[in-house]
């Protein structure tokens, strides 16, 4: 099986997986990082949203051999203590439901404010369109995304 | 104590025990539905804490912090934060001073732990108030002990006791005099206008673990050694595996084994009678087993398998022409008759009468099914998402011909239940591929398994029919077609039960194999869609207004003596007189249309209405404005998530939803084919509660049945058009109108 070395959270991960393994079951069952979620597998819900290099991706439908020498950023990283705005947004709204999709949600929202601080609220509906949650906790979404923006600003 | 107490009396000492923690501490033990065992005592070790004889812990620290443990499974309802807030509140501590532990089931004897039918508050507000109440009478006891005064000079706040001399006790500085004490008899309950906690925001206690990506559930669960199973599910209804070839499956990179279970359920199955939520399927199964998930899931693809249809494949034509077969035909059950509604048609001005029409529904529980077991001769380790833990380890006893007592379930969080984890058939099959394998296993669905074997909300088709005589509605004629299973208990003496004089509701079903069950409001959840659009056709024929019509009927069961009514005519008059006034009902602005709903279900009065506006022609749901009378709001932060929830699936599943087949085989597997709803058409929800002081209610499901009534009836208003089937929009259509999803 092929080795892979990994940049994730800021460090380096080595994994010994088929190459067509997507990046999410990497995640999830080689190195235990269980924060990103398992929804579709088919790049339909969200769930498994990570950062590559800052842009919002599907874990579930990225192969390993992809990744190369991108760095990752999963939840477990996107801050140390759950302080990044967009978390902090998330606990002040008490925004999650079951909370499965939650992670995914964070991870879309941090990407797109990260390259849109200052968002409309039609700019926050397109880029949070594509994380399904099940739940329904889309007002609460749409709330927090832009209270994110406020404290980013 | 203070004048602030009601005289709700209550005797305690049959319901809760208390034991002095050896490490220090009280610990009172307490059942919310029933009565303890004579017997029965907590622990003094929190290490042998277990849920035989109580539902529920609660431990006072000698520092002070209260924890309660309980089992009672959260799927989002966020129980697990409503329910210590009704502790906290009546043991008058500090919020920020209580946590939270959820228990494991650890073996027999449990009574109500299943998180469902919106009940868990409604069950939990006497025992829970009773027992903080009671905890908290225990402290005062002890304290006035200790400073030699009359328990009455006290008063306490914040988990802080005070004499009139001005000196203070902690809580914790009293435990240990407490534990040797009597549990009181009676002790009396706050008024609700003293409440500091009840009715206040609190947030979901797992809020710091869920936004960090901490594990939680059960998809989440690992030890050592273990490894990952996944099941091959036939394609279609009706199907059995015939033979199989797993070569190739195993040539997998990270598989380890094919094997086959399927015995041990055939067996139960063809022995006594078991349990409703058993779902157990009598085909033998293959199960793959592998390194990680995606190795497992990988090895079935590769599995080449014939299937053979034990029961022939229907589609969903087929299921169309039985349903109105039925409604056609004369074979009914009549579940509640009054007056005589054939006589009303005969001697009617006019008569009414419309069909509406639902499909098959999945539950799409956005965690997909999975269960972690681990089978040993001495025991059976069970981890992971179930709302049914009772009936789930009694099924696997005997499943696995064990010992109930060797069972210890452990309950994570749930991602989703609306109903689907009522059923325990992925508990059994990871137990027996567990018992197989004598190692740990986790089995895992994928999301097309999860469309394609489970259990569905059923077709359902209802005719109803209306008499009018005199500008008067003299009959009400329901009539249910529904795939599998009826509606059943209280649902036929809901609205307008007791409005008409002449009153009848009838139903018949068609047994399929496609596998049905509960689904986030068990019938109500088409029914009012159906009888909420009839009210507004109704109006239309009479020439009355929509909404004076049903405060019309409401108000003739004022006054009842009829006890089946379940909906009180004053509580729902209420909740409609405020969703006219909130929504601006009648006043809406050019290009906005209305639709208006009111219903009753879940103990839960609800009144909702729609604004539709259209885009291209396309009607799309801008806001809905709701109001909702399920008595105290216990948690308005939690209530309002459920209630917007609620009414925006309810939405997405009437707009969208739809499980069609085709040769037993289900169209959609997963969400590319399977639409639901999303940001950009999920409306604003504006919510609004009734004030009163009564018992509440669930809030996990009331909302949602009514809501794609509003909007049916705002597209009417909107478009002309009445639609009397769901989807309402087809999905040959969406694709053409919507934006496809955005993609990272
Ligand atoms: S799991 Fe990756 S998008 Fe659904
Ligand atoms: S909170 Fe449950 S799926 Fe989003």
């Amino acid at each position: 099986m092929p080795s892979y070395h990994l940049k994730i959270n800021g460090e380096s991960h080595a994994v010994e997986a088929c190459e067509n393994t997507p990046l999410l079951w990497v995640l999830r069952d080689h190195l235990d990082m269980v924060g990103t979620k398992f929804g579709c597998g088919i790049a339909q819900c969200g769930a498994c949203t990570v950062h590559l290099d800052g842009n919002a991706v599907r874990s579930c439908s990225l192969p390993v051999s992809a990744v190369g020498e991108k760095s990752i950023t999963t939840i477990e990283g996107l801050s140390k203590d759950g302080s990044h705005p967009v978390q902090v947004a998330w606990k002040e709204i008490d925004v999650p439901q079951c909370g499965y999709c939650q992670a995914g949600q964070i991870m879309t929202a941090s990407a797109f404010l990260a390259k849109n601080p200052d968002p409309s609220e039609e700019e926050i509906k397109n880029a949070m369109h594509g994380n399904i949650c099940r739940c329904a906790t889309y007002n609460r979404i749409q709330k927090a995304v832009a209270l994110a923006a406020k404290k980013m600003a | 104590m203070s004048s602030t107490t009601s005289n709700i009396k209550f005797n305690r000492r049959d319901f809760l025990r208390t034991s002095s923690l050896a490490g220090g501490g009280l610990l009172i033990g307490f059942n919310l539905f029933t009565a303890c065992k004579p017997n029965a005592k907590p622990p003094v070790d929190l290490a042998d804490l277990n849920y035989k004889d109580f539902n529920a812990f609660i431990k006072i620290a000698k520092n002070g912090a209260v924890t309660i443990f309980s089992p009672n499974p959260e799927i989002g309802q966020g129980v697990k934060t409503s329910m210590p807030m009704i502790i906290a509140e009546e043991l008058d501590v500090a919020w920020d001073n209580v946590y939270v532990q959820q228990g494991d089931l650890d073996t027999e004897n449990y009574t109500r732990q299943v998180a469902g039918g919106s009940q868990s508050i409604r069950f939990g507000w006497d025992a829970l108030r009773q027992t903080g109440a009671t905890a908290k009478q225990m402290l005062l006891n002890a304290a006035a002990a200790k400073w030699g005064v009359d328990v009455n000079e006290l008063s306490v706040s914040e988990g802080i006791i005070s004499n009139k001399a001005g000196e203070t006790l902690g809580y914790g500085d009293v435990v240990e005099e407490a534990a040797l004490l009597e549990v009181p008899g009676e002790v009396t309950l706050k008024d609700p206008k003293d409440y500091k906690i009840i009715g206040t925001d609190r947030k979901n206690v797992d809020i710091d673990k869920i936004t960090t990506g901490k594990p939680l559930f059960g998809i989440d669960y690992k030890t050592e050694g273990m490894v990952y199973a996944s099941v091959l599910r036939p394609p279609a209804f009706g199907q059995e595996l015939e033979s199989y070839d797993a070569s190739d499956a195993k040539a997998v990179p990270g598989v380890i084994d094919v094997i086959e279970i399927g015995d041990k359920a055939k067996k139960l199955l063809a022995g006594e009678k078991v349990n409703w939520t058993a779902q157990l399927s009598p085909s033998a199964k293959v199960v793959v087993i592998a390194e990680n998930t995606w190795a497992a899931m990988e090895g079935k693809k590769a599995v080449k398998a014939q299937w053979k249809f034990a029961s022939p494949p229907e589609s969903t034509e087929f299921h169309d022409k039985k349903l109105t077969e039925l409604l056609d035909g004369k074979e009914f059950t009549t579940l509640r008759k009054d007056g005589d509604v054939q006589k009303a048609f005969a001697q009617a001005d006019k008569v009414i009468e419309r069909t509406y029409e639902s499909p098959f529904l999945p539950h799409n529980c956005m965690e997909p099914m999975n269960f972690f077991a681990h089978v040993t001769d001495e025991k059976i380790h069970l981890v992971g998402p179930v709302q049914t833990p009772e009936d789930a380890a009694n099924t696997v006893a005997e499943l696995l011909g064990r010992d109930v007592a060797d069972i210890h379930l452990e309950m994570t969080r749930m991602g989703g239940g609306f109903g689907r984890r009522l059923y325990g058939d992925f508990v059994y099959e990871a137990a027996e591929i567990a018992d197989t394998l004598r190692k740990p296993v986790k089995m895992v669905s994928s999301r097309e398994d999860d469309m394609t074997t489970g259990v569905y909300r059923p077709a359902i088709k209802y005719r109803i029919k209306a008499a009018i005589k005199n500008g008067e509605l003299t009959g009400y004629y329901l009539k249910e077609a529904a795939i599998n299973g009826n509606m059943y208990g209280l649902i036929p003496n809901f609205f307008p039960a007791g409005a008409v004089e002449n009153y009848q509701v009838d139903v018949a079903k068609y047994d399929s194999n496609i596998t049905t069950g509960a689904w986030r409001a068990p019938y109500t959840n088409f029914l009012a869609y159906a009888e909420q659009s009839f009210f507004d056709e109704l109006a239309e024929e009479m020439g009355a207004d929509k909404v004076q019509l049903r405060l019309d009927l409401l108000e003739k069961v004022k006054g009842t003596t009829d006890e089946r009514i379940q909906y009180s005519p004053e509580r729902m008059q209420g909740v409609i007189k405020k969703v006219v006034e909130k929504s601006g009902w009648g006043k809406q602005p050019e290009g906005t249309y209305q639709g208006f709903v009111a219903y009753y279900c879940h103990n839960t009065h609800v009144a909702e209405v729609a604004d539709v506006q259209l885009e291209n022609g396309v009607p799309v749901v801008k806001k809905v404005t709701c109001v909702v009378d399920c008595g105290i709001v216990v948690n308005p932060l939690g209530a309002l998530n459920q209630i917007e929830g609620g009414i925006i699936d309810g939405i997405g599943h009437s707009m969208y939803g739809n499980y069609a087949f085709k040769e037993g085989m289900p169209e959609a597997k997963n969400y590319d084919r399977y639409r639901l709803i999303r940001m950009k058409e999920a409306p604003k929800v504006e919510t609004y509660f009734m004030e009163n002081e009564l018992s509440p209610t669930g809030l996990g499901e009331p909302t949602l049945p009514p809501a794609g009534g509003a909007v049916a009836n705002a597209i009417k208003a909107a478009t002309g058009k009445r639609v009397y089937k769901q989807p309402f929009i087809q999905y040959d259509e969406i694709w053409k109108v919507a934006e496809k999803p955005v993609l990272g």
